[in-house]
């Protein structure tokens, strides 16, 4: 059964909308995070919708409180960016006898599906409220919280999985294999570039432009990896607990010359589930409620094959300015920022548009920034969660950090006080963000 | 380069009969003044359809950023790795960004800034030629 996407008109996306309607109004509670995997090994029970299935649980326990009191669920059903299958192939042998079956075949295994969990959480037996908050975890995230600012939910799990076939992304796979290309798709990709190709290509002219070097980001990644290994529920944690270092990242390989293979995250498999709700309900709930105070996003103006620095920088600057508006904040008010880090060469856009740590600067000053201390234990704590690069490709350590920073449980804690802080994903002109806190709004 | 040959839809397939005329060609909207690549079917900034009709360029553009690809998604691509990808902004539209593989230019040794005109490649598949640029001056 198709469930609804998220209406526009809940998407803060434009300047002089005030405080967001729904401030204070809504909280994060429970998080639930599944086990990690490098690719899936085709068992039923390893499975993404597996992994979704713990996580839920996960969250649900977290927050101390019973299945039956989860009336919403948002989910984003992408569930990679990477190869998956046609929804109508078949699941592998013994998967019917695992798990009931969705509309399509592939539900739980390369797509996430509403219906999907519902049928296979028989304890989740109130849920009226359903939306898909498609592409990324940040619009359910969005989603979710205007479903519950509005009324429509009480109790709202979000959710999202990840799963990651055999193969290597993309590379001589799918698509790229053809000797034809077709689609949208085809007015850049016959150039052959690798996905942090773009991403790139606009590193390099805000390095021109700002007199910097690829080398400056190397603090940075090695404090995402350092941030991640204290992170138990990461994949580098479970799977690959080594440190990289400044020379490790200098002496990388290319993919995309400025990028090496350390600008790139890995792509794994995971899922995460949040408990959103009211303040007033969650007196009832077992970990301390994280405010929401209000959310932004920003999308291509004027979408081309290829952003330009201009565009990027122009979009962030939107989104820094439709969050501080929203939640009745500034720049100042951060004690963190967990944008998100997929191509670690794109995030200081996101930094810069928040003017977080700025020293008076708009612009240009991040790498800069990235060369001083921005570890959990200094003034400036630049990615505490460590985000995909320091944990794994998911798109949402970021947001999840943020919650566990400011109930002070964190794994990678930052030591200033936390009270207010910020995360969004994935590009800089396509973003869903949201400013959290600690305590409800003045 | 061995580039996948792309296949001409409804919407693109102007582009790309001028393309194997040896002529480059982008939408312009009427009503806003601008032009717009890739093709929509409406004007990217008003909305209007009907204001949107394919122009004629000069050919000639700058480039404004390069990366060197070491490891490609694409299969025809990876005997020719590692090879320079630039972004080419037009001298009519500098927002309007096109690819190139920069024919001519060694590895790595992009002219930043510098100015191409553009030249038509065609595809091994079907034999499509695809705008190139190549350094000039």
């Amino acid at each position: 059964m198709p469930h609804p996407g998220v209406p526009r008109d809940w998407f803060r996306n434009r300047d002089g909308l005030g405080l967001w309607e729904g401030r204070g109004k809504v909280v994060a509670t429970g998080v639930g995070t599944s086990p990690t995997a490098r690719r899936w090994d085709e068992k039923p029970e390893t499975s993404m919708g597996a992994m979704t299935i713990i996580a839920i649980r996960k969250a649900i326990a977290d927050a101390g409180i019973s299945p039956d009191e989860i009336d919403g669920l948002v989910l984003t059903p992408d569930s990679t960016t990477g190869v998956s299958n046609d929804p109508n192939t078949p699941p592998p042998p013994g998967w019917e006898q695992h798990f009931k079956m969705a509309s399509f075949p592939q539900a739980g295994i390369t797509r996430g599906d509403i219906d999907w969990l519902v049928q296979n959480m028989p304890e989740l037996k109130n849920v009226k409220f359903m939306m898909n908050g498609a592409i990324c975890m940040s619009v359910s995230f969005v989603a979710a919280a205007e479903a519950v600012a509005r009324g429509l939910t009480k109790t709202c799990l979000v959710v999202r999985g990840w799963h990651n076939l055999a193969g290597r992304y993309y590379v001589g796979v799918g698509a790229s294999a053809l000797d034809t290309a077709s689609g949208r798709g085809k007015y850049a990709s016959i150039w052959g570039l690798p996905a942090c190709g773009t991403t790139a290509m606009v590193f390099e002219e805000y390095c021109r432009k700002y007199g910097k070097n690829h080398d400056q980001m190397a603090n940075f990644v090695v404090t995402q990896r350092r941030n991640g290994l204290m992170n138990p529920d990461g994949y580098y944690s479970q799977h690959r607990p080594e440190m990289i270092t400044v020379e490790d990242y200098l002496t990388a390989r290319w993919i995309a010359k400025p990028a090496n293979i350390y600008d790139n995250d890995l792509p794994i498999m995971a899922a995460l589930a949040v408990v959103f709700t009211t303040p007033e309900r969650a007196r009832d709930h077992k970990q301390k409620p994280v405010y929401i105070l209000s959310h932004g996003q920003t999308r291509p103006e004027f979408p081309g094959i290829a952003p330009t620095l201009e565009q990027w920088e122009q979009s962030t600057d939107r989104m820094g300015r439709i969050l501080y508006e929203g939640a009745g904040v500034g720049p100042d008010d951060l004690a963190f920022e967990n944008m998100y880090d997929g191509f670690t060469l794109f995030h200081q856009f996101h930094l810069e548009g928040l003017r977080f740590a700025a020293r008076g600067e708009k612009r240009g000053y991040a790498l800069d920034l990235y060369e001083t201390d921005i570890g959990i234990e200094g003034p400036n704590p630049v990615s505490p969660s460590g985000g995909n690069n320091g944990n794994g490709r998911t798109r949402w350590w970021n947001h999840r950090d943020s919650i566990l920073q400011l109930q002070g449980r964190s794994p990678s804690q930052i030591k200033k006080k936390a009270e207010i802080g910020v995360s969004g994903a994935p590009m800089p002109d396509a973003c869903d963000a949201l400013i959290w806190s600690a305590t409800p709004p003045v | 380069m061995p580039k996948q040959s792309p296949i001409p839809n409804a919407l693109d397939k102007p582009f790309y009969d001028a393309c194997n005329e040896e002529r480059l060609v982008v939408q312009y909207c009427t009503n806003c003044h601008r032009y717009q690549f890739p093709p929509q079917s409406a004007c990217t900034r008003c909305g209007n359809n009907a204001s949107v009709e394919w122009r004629q360029l000069s050919g000639r553009g700058r480039i404004i950023s390069r990366v060197v690809v070491h490891d490609t998604p694409t299969s025809s691509l990876i005997p020719g790795q590692p090879f320079n990808v630039a972004a080419i902004a037009l001298d009519e539209e500098p927002d309007v960004i096109m690819l190139s593989h920069l024919p001519g230019t060694p590895v790595d040794q992009v002219p930043i800034g510098s100015a191409v005109e553009v030249i038509f490649e065609p595809t091994p598949a079907t034999g499509q030629k695809v705008p190139e640029w190549r350094v000039v001056g």
